[in-house]
């Protein structure tokens, strides 16, 4: 099935540019996508497969590995170095801990007799994404474990007489309806960026929405091949992004502005502030500038919206708390 | 076309056309003559439907290892879900299908490939099809109400000429009806496609449009249009005197057909819903509220199942079931029992939370003037009631600027009761803040597998804001903001007037709450302590 292009999307530019930037910086820890229903959450997910710039992986590889010596030993015979589209991996809800983490190959030991592995999703995920719809329906059993394996970087698995541990770095987008239950606050604060989404309001919005997704629906090819070139365009433009990030520094008086406003809305922790650079720098290269006090004003909604302590009087929530914050502390940007 | 059957029954076409593209269907109606047909009409079109239940677990929907046969064969043989087998699944008792199961088959929706037909025969309006699910497909019929007596089949709509900018319309109407979701027009457009093809018209007239918009739009409605030259304008209730939210457009001209369409099949409890303000009732499982019964609970008959890693196997029950089969299965005396997969019994047990009940007294001066010592009767009958019951109880009580958790959750009546004689009165009325720290309370015992519930007790003047400051006007505002906090925590609660004189201003604050509110009786705590225990159940 073709997913729908990214670029086609209309609006919500604020979760488009969250998932431009954990494609320059993975390293900022995925993207949480809470929102009304009927809103594209999902859309703009799965079209970041064909988005995103491909990979360098060795063949058969349960890990995807950039290099022979990376192959983990328990894995089958691999083949050569092939180019393949960074792995977007599906975690649907009513999935076993099995299916995620992988256990032991039930066919080899029946037939075999063999202790062997069966890698699971995580290991599918490594070096790409791992999407998890209504995150916040998922079982909590699930929810701990990937917790525990997003921030280590490494899927241990001691079971069924198999200990076995290998790489899974991938970056975790979450989606979900805030109205049919909360996230906890451990998980919340590890997702780098959270993006809030609304229904388009106006008509004419609405309009190019349904004329979009109805030419998509009628013909497919063409209208994927109609977008092909600005999708081009955005990849050449994350490839450069990726290449000038490690060259992109940042000034002292960034990581000032950074730590005082962190400071200014009492945000929970220090990854706040850590997040809050990333993004920046990320958003810089994305650019072609250097960072500046105008990126940290426009990701600083995305970095920090759930990190705040909830006030249950505040109806407006953490994104407006956020806004006055900058306005007092960066007057001049958010004026810009 | 204003018909509900003939309505129901172009659907129904409309479905069997495009099965994948609609989605599906959600049909709330009892259990009638009306809908048996209708369901016989959609069973010839969409053959092979599958049916689940509320309760249909992960290994039915997404299959998994076929125990019995992967013994027998030495292999393992996974057996396929309902989603990969079937394409039509028909969801019975839809209503009461958790948001985990409704996220389940939302996601197979999404995916393509599926149809759903979903039979809601909620009696309340509260009690519905999940609105994720609901979303997500396109049709959506009420045949509460109609009677068998005349359904014909189909008939073709005579309107031949081609509407004009039909996506459009459909957009401004779903802005101007308040739908948020994007999908609505969508699938109004595929539905007033479909049923301008079974007419054997090429693009949508005028009456398809009205048809797509009675099924697809007009049950999803937030809001009454804003057209106050409608008469249904004049219907709202008199107390409503604010004007009806301004639009973002003005894109419906007056008389316009759809509009008119869309009126016509309003949800009949549209008004109801509205009346109850915008604040959302969190009713969802979510993980972080899980509830865990925190006490193993009475054990209930065995059930037959499959072993999914969670529940346990009743062996005494299996080996029952098993019996009567040995002989025919071949196990003569001295041998091994033969236990098949269909014998396995699973034990089940009815785990309930302990319910917490949080007090909220007023003791400020005027409360206390009052009827403080009444209060403080009526509070002590329902601690005897709560320790019969082995409830957990807290108390909170608010005076002066602020408010106090005078006793965290305890089952210790003694406790209770010294702290409450020792109650002193006097001071500001800090309402908002008795109700916070009896939330702050409520959401602490959830996330420790209790049900609270809230019971608040005061003569309903505020006077003192969260702020500390005493300013009656922002102390009401602050009150009620916190009772809708309350309400969409979901926190069962209910109101005691406990003032000389019925105070409207606390009424209005109870339904803020979603609470019942009683006045407290003179002198008669016994009958107080009946109507709080009728109420909270």
């Amino acid at each position: 099935m073709i997913p729908f292009p990214f670029t086609a999307i209309v609006g919500q530019s604020e979760m488009k540019t969250a998932m431009i930037l954990t494609a320059v910086d993975p390293g900022i820890g995925g993207v949480l996508v809470f929102g009304d229903r009927g809103t594209g959450k999902s859309t703009a997910v799965r079209a970041l497969s064909s988005l995103l710039p491909p990979l360098q992986m060795i063949d058969r590889c349960p890990v995807n590995s950039a290099s022979r010596a990376e192959v983990p030993d328990w894995a089958g015979p691999v083949g050569e170095v092939v180019t393949r589209p960074t792995p977007v991996v599906d975690l649907p809800l009513g999935v076993t801990e099995d299916r995620v983490t992988g256990a032991l190959d039930i066919e080899r030991a029946l037939t075999r007799g063999e202790k062997a592995f069966e890698p699971g999703l995580l290991a599918r995920s490594n070096r790409g994404y791992l999407y998890i719809d209504e995150i916040n329906l998922l079982e909590d059993h699930i929810v701990d474990l990937l917790l525990d394996v997003a921030q280590s970087g490494e899927n241990v698995v001691e079971r069924e007489g198999l200990s076995i541990r290998h790489p899974a770095r991938f970056v975790l987008v979450g989606s979900g309806n805030p109205e049919e239950g909360e996230l906890r606050p451990q998980l919340l604060d590890r997702f780098g960026l959270s993006v809030e989404v609304t229904s388009p309001g106006t008509v004419e919005e609405r309009v190019e929405v349904l004329r979009r997704r109805d030419a998509f629906d009628r013909d497919r090819a063409s209208f994927v091949a109609a977008q092909s070139a600005e999708e081009a365009a955005l990849r050449d433009r994350i490839v450069a992004a990726r290449s000038a990030l490690p060259k992109a520094g940042a000034a002292e008086a960034l990581l000032h502005d950074c730590a005082a406003l962190c400071l200014a809305l009492g945000a929970d922790g220090l990854r706040g502030e850590l997040t809050l650079l990333r993004a920046a720098r990320a958003l810089a290269a994305f650019d072609g500038e250097s960072p500046t006090r105008a990126h940290l004003t426009r990701v600083a909604p995305m970095a920090l919206r759930h990190r705040l302590r909830r006030d249950p009087l505040d109806e407006a929530g953490s994104t407006a708390r956020i806004a006055r914050a900058l306005a007092e502390a960066f007057p001049e940007e958010v004026a810009a | 076309m204003t018909d509900p059957w003939a309505v129901a029954v172009r659907a129904a076409h409309c479905l069997a056309r495009e099965p994948l593209a609609l989605g599906g269907l959600h049909l709330r109606a009892r259990s009638s003559d009306a809908r048996n047909r209708l369901l016989r009409l959609l069973h010839d079109f969409l053959p092979g439907a599958a049916r689940l239940h509320p309760d249909t677990g992960d290994e039915a929907l997404f299959g998994g290892l076929d125990l019995s046969e992967t013994l027998r064969s030495g292999r393992p043989v996974t057996r396929a879900g309902l989603l990969a087998r079937c394409d039509t699944l028909i969801l019975a008792m839809a209503e009461r299908a958790t948001p985990a199961l409704a996220a389940r088959l939302g996601q197979a929706l999404d995916g393509g490939g599926h149809t759903l037909i979903a039979l809601d025969e909620g009696a309340e309006s509260e009690e519905r099809l999940a609105p994720a699910l609901a979303d997500r497909l396109a049709i959506s019929l009420d045949l509460e109400g109609l009677r068998a007596s005349d359904m014909p089949g189909l008939t073709p709509l005579d309107d031949e000429a081609p509407a004009d900018a039909p996506a459009e319309r459909l957009a401004a109407l779903s802005v101007a009806l308040g739908i948020g979701s994007i999908r609505r027009p969508r699938l109004a457009l595929l539905l007033a496609r479909a049923s301008a093809q079974i007419d054997g018209r090429d693009t949508p007239s005028e009456a398809d449009l009205a048809f797509a918009v009675t099924c697809a739009l007009a049950p999803h409605a937030t809001r009454l249009p804003p057209d106050p030259a409608e008469e249904e304008a004049a219907d709202r209730p008199a107390s409503d005197d604010a004007p009806p939210p301004a639009a973002e457009n003005d894109a419906l001209p007056e008389g316009d057909l759809l509009l008119e369409a869309a009126l016509a099949s309003l949800p009949p409890d549209l008004l109801e819903r509205l009346a109850q303000g915008p604040v959302p009732r969190a009713t969802g499982l979510g993980t972080g509220a899980a509830r865990k019964g925190n006490r193993r609970g009475r054990p209930l008959p065995p059930r037959p199942g499959r072993p999914d890693g969670r529940a346990r196997i009743d062996l005494v029950a299996t080996l029952r079931a098993a019996a009567p089969w040995q002989t025919l299965r071949g196990a003569g005396p001295g041998q091994t029992v033969q236990v098949r997969a269909g014998d396995i019994r699973l034990k089940r047990y009815e785990t309930r939370s302990d319910r917490l009940v949080i007090f909220a007294v007023d003791a400020s001066g005027s409360a206390a003037f009052a009827r403080l010592g009444e209060v403080k009767g009526a509070v002590e009958l329902l601690l005897a009631q709560a320790y019969s019951r082995r409830d957990h109880v807290a108390l909170v009580s608010f005076r002066g600027t602020q408010a106090e958790c005078l006793l965290p959750p305890t089952r210790s009546l003694l406790r209770t009761r010294k702290e409450l004689s020792g109650l002193p009165g006097g001071g500001g009325t800090p309402l908002a803040a008795g109700l916070r720290t009896a939330l702050e309370q409520a959401v602490q015992a959830r996330g420790r597998g209790m049900d609270p519930a809230v019971v608040l007790l005061t003569d309903g003047r505020p006077n003192v804001a969260l702020s500390g400051r005493a300013d009656r006007a922002e102390a009401i505002g602050d009150a009620t903001a916190m009772g809708r906090a309350l309400r969409a925590a979901g926190v069962t609660a209910m109101v005691i007037d406990a003032g000389n004189r019925p105070s409207p201003a606390l009424r209005d604050l109870a339904r803020e709450m979603g609470a019942d509110c009683l006045p407290l009786p003179r002198a008669d705590a016994a009958r107080l302590s009946h109507a709080v225990s009728d109420a909270l159940g």
